[in-house]
C-alpha cells in the first residue's frame, strides 16, 4: 500500500496539470488530523461528487465531529476527483486517498458514503474502483474496509445492494458509534495478525452478522428478494436469525449539538457559508415529497441554541453567509423571534442571512420586515401547482390570491427578484394545469411591476415530478417523456419576457432518477453495467449519457418502462418494503387514495393523522415529552421491553429504546 | 492604520491561486476580528493589498500584504493573533506599521528572487558535479545573449532583460532574480525552459521580494 509520502510525491508531478488543484490537497482550517498509528478505528467519509460540492455537506460534518470526538477513532474525508484528475491518477498509479493524511482509502477500517440522491450511484462505484477496493461486496475479504452508506437515497437501497456492505437507515449520529464499537469488539475477539503486521484479517462474516443486528443497519447480504412472474416482488426473507424485517430507521430523540467548526475551504466552492439546521422533519404532508415523509418526527432546536451556534460558527470560520436550514422554515415555532434575535446578534456585522424553504402561508409581513437588514438574497417560494385541482392532489394547497399578495408585499419591500418553484408531471396533470402555471407567473410579475416598477424579476424553476419510495405517490407512474417536453415547451413559449427566466430539468435526467429511485435488486446490474460503460457524474448535465443507460438496460434484458411507466398494483409489494422510515404503508396508501379524490390533509401539527411514527417510537417519545417533538405526547403505558436481538421485529410491534449490541 | 504583513505560503496552500488567497485573507481577518477597512463602493471590497501574485504551485517565504484597518491595533501581538486564524500553510512572519499615505504596495515591487530545486535529474545521468558543470555552461550561454525572444500566451517578448541575476548554486539548486514590474515580469519557468529544464521536475520557491526605495 502506498505511503502518504509516496502519494504526495506523485501528486506533485500532476497537480499543476489539472483544473483547480486545490480540490485535492486538503490543508483547510478546522480539519482534524490525528496520529494514525495511535488510533484504533479509522473511518473515511466520502461525498461521491467533486470537492466543490461535497466539502460543505452538513450530514458528513456531523459524522466527522461525532467520530473525531472519540479517542479511539478518527474520520478523514475524500471526494470524487474530476475527470481530468482521475485520468492522471489512473495513469500514475495514485489510489484515491483521504485529504487529511493522504492515506489510501483502502487502508481505512470503514468507508462511509453519503448518498443524498440516486444520480451519485455510478460515482460511488467509480470511487471504490479508484480506491482499489472490489466494487462488489461479494468480492471483498478481511483485508478490505467495510463499506457503509446512508442518506435519503438509502430509503430504497436495493439498486446499490450489491456494492454496499451495510446501509444505515435514517439518522447516523448514534448508529455510527454502535458500528465502530461493534467493529472494535469483533477485532479484539478475532485478531489474526500477519507477520507483516500491516493487515489484520478478521472474519468478515462475523462482523457483518453483528452489524446486521444493530437496529437501523441493513446488511443486504442477509436478505433475499423473491419475485413473482410479473417481475414484481413477492417477498423479502431474512437468511439468518436475529435481524430485523423490516429494518426500521433510526432517529435521535432530540438534535445533537449543531456543528460549529466547519471546514473552511481554501478555494471558492459552491457553498461558502455556515449552515445551521434549525429543525428536522416536516408536518405539511405534501404527497410528492420524500424528505418530508422520511425525516419525521419534527424536532426543533431552541432559538437560543441556534443564535449561539450561529455566532460560534461565524467566528470559527469567517464566512459571510449564514443559512438557517430546514424543510419548511417558516413553520419553525418561533421563526419571527429567531430572525429578530439572529439579526440583533449580528447587527452591524457584514453578514448575509438566508432562510430558504419559506412556506407562502406562513411568510408574514412581520417576518419579511425582520429579514430586511441582512437578507439580501432573492426570495424563494414554492407553489408547485397552479390550479386548485392539482393543489388538492399534491396536498400543497395555497390559493392564488395568497401567492399573489405575498409576492406583491415582497416586491414592495424592495426585493427585486422572486424565485418560484413549480413541478410538472404530477398524476392526472393536463395542459390546462400547466397553462395555469404560466398565467400565475404573468399575474405575479404584473403585480410586482405595479408596486415596484419594471426592475422586478421573476425566476421560475420548473422541476419534473419523480415518484419516490415511501411517499403516497410511490404507486404512480412517471409522466411520459413526450408529455414532459410538450409541457416544458408550453412554459418556455408562454413565459417569454425579458424579466422572466425559466429553468427546467432535462427529461432524461428525470428518467434516470426515476429508474434508480424505485429500482429493485436487478437494477444493481444496470448500475454496474452503466458504470463499466463509462457513466459517471450523472448528476451533471454535460456528463450524463442517455445512450449508456439505455444500453445497460438492454444488456441486462430489463425494460426501463417497468420502473417508470407502470402504475403499481394496490397490493404490490415494493422492493423497499423491508426498509421503513416508520410511516406506515397503509397510511401512505390512504393518503394516495385521498389524493385521487382531491382531499386535503392539514398540517399534522394541527391534527395528528397517526402516520406510524408514534407507535414505532413510543418509548422514545415518552422519554422525551413536550415541545421537543411536534407530535402529540404519548400517554399509554409503556410496552414490554424486547430482548436485544432475539426476534425479528414485525411492522406492528412497538419499538422500544435502542438496545445496545453486546458490551 | 496600515499594517504590512510578511508571510509564507507552503504545503497545500501552494495550490491556492491569487484570487482565492485574497478571499482567504478576508476570512482570516474576520476570524481574527481585525477592524478591516472596506471601500465605499456599492459592493464594498476589503482593503487587502497583496504585493505580487505568486504563480500556482510555487511556495514562498516572503509574501507581503498590506491591510488597512479602521482602528489601531497592537502590532506586536498581531502575528500571533493572525496566525491563530490561519490554516497551516500560511505562516505569519512579521507585521509592521507603514505610512498610510505611502504609495500602493503593488507599485513598489521591482524584482523577485526565486530558488529552484531540481527534484528529478532525468535529463542527465552521471555524476552530480558533471551535471552542475553542464548547468553552469548553459546558464553562462544564456546570460551571454543580448536578447532572448520567447513566446508566452501568444505574445512575443524578450526574456533577457528580465533576468537580473542567475546563479547555479549546486547540481540541483538554481538562484535567479527576475524583474517584477507591471508589464515586465520574468517567470522562472521561462528561464528554466530556456535552460532546458522541465518545470515539473522542479520545486520553485520565492525567497525575496525587492521593493524600490
Amino acid at each position: 500500500m502506498l505511503s502518504p509520502e509516496k502519494i504526495e510525491a506523485k501528486l506533485e508531478q500532476i497537480l499543476l496539470k489539472v483544473q483547480k488543484p486545490g480540490r485535492y490537497v486538503g490543508g483547510e482550517l478546522n480539519i482534524v488530523v490525528k496520529d494514525w498509528e495511535k488510533i484504533q478505528t479509522k473511518v473515511a467519509l466520502v461525498f461521491p461528487d467533486i470537492y466543490d460540492i461535497g466539502v460543505s455537506n452538513v450530514g458528513l460534518k456531523i459524522l466527522y465531529d461525532q467520530i473525531n470526538q472519540r479517542e479511539d477513532a478518527l474520520a478523514e474525508r475524500a471526494y470524487a476527483p474530476w475527470t481530468d484528475m482521475e485520468a492522471l491518477m489512473r495513469d500514475c498509479g495514485i489510489p484515491l486517498y483521504s485529504l487529511e493524511s493522504k492515506r489510501p482509502l483502502s487502508g481505512f477500517d470503514i468507508i462511509g458514503f453519503s448518498l443524498p440522491y440516486e444520480t451519485l450511484y455510478t460515482n460511488t462505484l467509480n470511487i471504490l474502483d479508484l480506491a482499489g477496493i472490489p466494487v462488489r461486496s461479494s468480492d471483498r475479504d478481511g483485508s478490505h474496509p467495510i463499506i457503509i452508506a446512508g442518506g435519503h437515497a438509502a430509503t430504497n437501497p436495493e439498486p446499490m445492494h450489491a456494492f454496499v456492505d451495510a446501509f444505515v437507515i435514517g439518522e447516523g449520529e448514534e448508529v455510527i458509534h454502535e458500528i465502530i464499537n461493534t467493529l472494535e469488539r469483533v477485532k479484539r475477539q478475532k485478531l489474526d495478525i500477519n507477520n507483516d503486521a500491516q493487515i489484520v484479517n478478521f472474519n468478515r462474516e462475523i462482523l457483518l452478522r453483528q452489524l446486521a443486528a444493530i437496529p437501523g443497519v441493513y446488511v443486504p447480504k442477509f436478505y433475499e428478494t423473491h419475485y413473482l412472474d410479473d417481475g414484481t416482488v413477492s417477498h423479502v426473507e431474512t437468511l439468518i436469525d436475529g435481524i430485523a424485517n423490516p429494518v426500521v430507521k433510526r432517529i435521535v430523540p432530540h438534535l445533537t449539538p449543531a456543528p460549529t467548526t466547519f471546514i473552511v475551504p481554501n478555494m471558492e466552492v459552491v457553498h461558502n457559508r455556515v449552515s445551521v439546521e434549525i429543525m428536522r422533519g416536516c408536518t405539511r404532508g405534501c404527497r410528492f415529497c420524500q424528505a418530508g415523509m422520511i425525516t419525521r418526527p419534527v424536532r426543533e432546536r431552541s432559538v437560543d441554541e441556534i443564535v449561539e451556534v450561529s455566532e460560534a460558527a461565524i467566528n470559527a470560520t469567517g464566512f459571510e453567509e449564514l443559512a438557517l436550514l430546514s424543510l419548511s422554515s417558516s413553520d419553525f415555532s418561533c421563526v419571527v423571534e429567531l430572525v429578530k434575535k439572529v439579526s440583533e446578534r449580528f447587527h452591524g456585522r457584514k453578514l448575509t442571512i438566508s432562510l430558504p424553504s419559506l412556506r407562502i402561508e406562513s411568510v408574514s409581513i412581520d417576518l419579511m420586515d425582520k429579514l430586511r437588514e441582512h437578507y439580501s438574497g432573492g426570495f424563494t417560494l414554492a407553489p408547485e401547482a397552479a390550479t386548485e385541482r392539482m393543489r388538492r392532489i399534491i396536498n400543497k394547497f395555497i390559493p392564488d390570491d395568497e401567492i399573489i399578495n405575498t409576492a406583491r408585499e415582497i416586491y414592495r419591500r424592495g426585493w427585486t427578484t422572486i424565485k418560484l418553484y413549480f413541478m410538472i408531471g404530477h398524476p392526472s396533470e393536463t395542459m390546462d394545469d400547466v397553462q395555469a402555471i404560466a398565467d400565475l407567473c404573468k399575474r405575479i410579475i404584473n403585480e410586482g411591476r405595479k408596486v415596484a416598477g419594471w426592475k422586478v424579476k421573476l425566476n421560475v424553476g420548473v422541476s419534473t415530478f419523480v415518484p419516490k419510495p415511501q411517499t403516497p405517490f410511490q404507486w404512480v407512474s412517471v409522466d411520459v417523456r413526450e408529455n414532459i417536453i410538450a409541457k416544458q415547451t408550453l412554459l418556455k413559449r408562454e413565459l417569454r419576457d425579458q424579466n422572466i427566466k425559466v429553468s427546467w430539468t432535462d427529461p432524461d435526467d428525470s428518467l434516470l432518477e426515476a429508474w434508480l429511485t424505485r429500482g429493485d435488486r436487478r437494477m444493481a446490474e444496470v448500475v454496474y453495467t452503466a458504470w463499466k460503460m463509462g457513466a459517471k457524474f450523472d448528476a451533471w448535465n454535460d456528463q450524463h449519457r442517455a445512450g449508456i443507460w439505455a444500453a445497460a438496460f438492454a444488456k441486462q434484458r430489463l425494460d426501463p418502462a417497468f420502473y417508470t411507466y407502470r402504475q403499481r398494483r394496490t397490493d404490490e409489494v415494493f422492493p423497499w418494503d423491508h426498509i421503513t422510515a416508520a410511516v406506515r404503508k397503509n397510511f401512505l396508501f390512504q393518503d394516495f387514495r385521498q389524493s385521487l379524490e382531491g382531499m386535503i390533509r392539514v398540517d399534522c401539527r394541527l391534527n395528528c393523522f397517526a402516520c406510524g411514527i408514534l407507535p414505532t417510537f413510543s418509548n422514545l417519545r415518552r422519554q422525551n415529552p413536550g415541545e421537543v417533538w411536534k407530535c402529540p405526547d404519548v400517554k399509554s403505558p409503556p410496552t414490554r421491553m424486547l430482548s436485544s436481538h432475539s426476534s425479528p421485529l414485525g411492522p406492528n410491534v412497538s419499538r422500544n429504546e435502542v438496545p445496545v449490541v453486546g458490551d | 492604520m496600515r499594517v504590512r504583513i510578511t508571510f509564507s505560503k507552503t504545503g497545500a496552500l501552494r495550490y491556492i491561486g491569487h484570487l482565492d488567497l485574497h478571499a482567504l485573507w478576508e476570512r482570516a481577518a474576520r476570524r481574527a476580528e481585525l477592524p478591516l477597512a472596506y471601500t465605499k463602493a456599492y459592493h464594498p471590497q476589503p482593503k487587502i493589498y497583496l504585493a505580487s501574485a505568486l504563480p500556482l504551485g510555487f511556495s514562498s517565504c516572503c509574501e507581503v500584504v498590506d491591510l488597512r484597518l479602521t482602528q489601531d491595533v497592537d502590532v506586536v501581538n498581531l502575528p500571533v493573533l493572525i496566525q491563530a486564524a490561519m490554516p497551516s500553510g500560511i505562516g505569519i512572519l512579521n507585521a509592521e506599521i507603514v505610512d498610510e499615505q505611502g504609495p500602493p504596495l503593488q507599485t513598489q515591487v521591482i524584482a523577485a528572487d526565486y530558488e529552484v530545486t531540481i527534484t528529478r535529474t532525468s535529463l542527465a545521468s552521471g555524476p552530480a558535479d558533471l551535471f552542475k558543470a553542464s548547468l553552469m555552461l548553459r546558464s553562462k550561454e544564456l546570460l551571454a545573449q543580448s536578447t532572448l525572444p520567447r513566446e508566452r500566451r501568444g505574445k512575443v517578448y524578450d526574456l533577457r532583460p528580465l533576468i537580473e541575476q542567475l546563479a547555479i548554486i549546486s547540481e540541483n539548486k538554481i538562484f535567479m532574480r527576475l524583474t517584477a514590474r507591471e508589464a515586465a515580469t520574468g517567470r522562472p519557468e521561462e528561464v528554466l525552459d530556456a535552460l532546458g529544464i522541465a518545470p515539473e521536475n522542479t520545486e520553485i520557491e520565492r525567497v525575496n521580494l525587492i521593493f524600490q526605495g
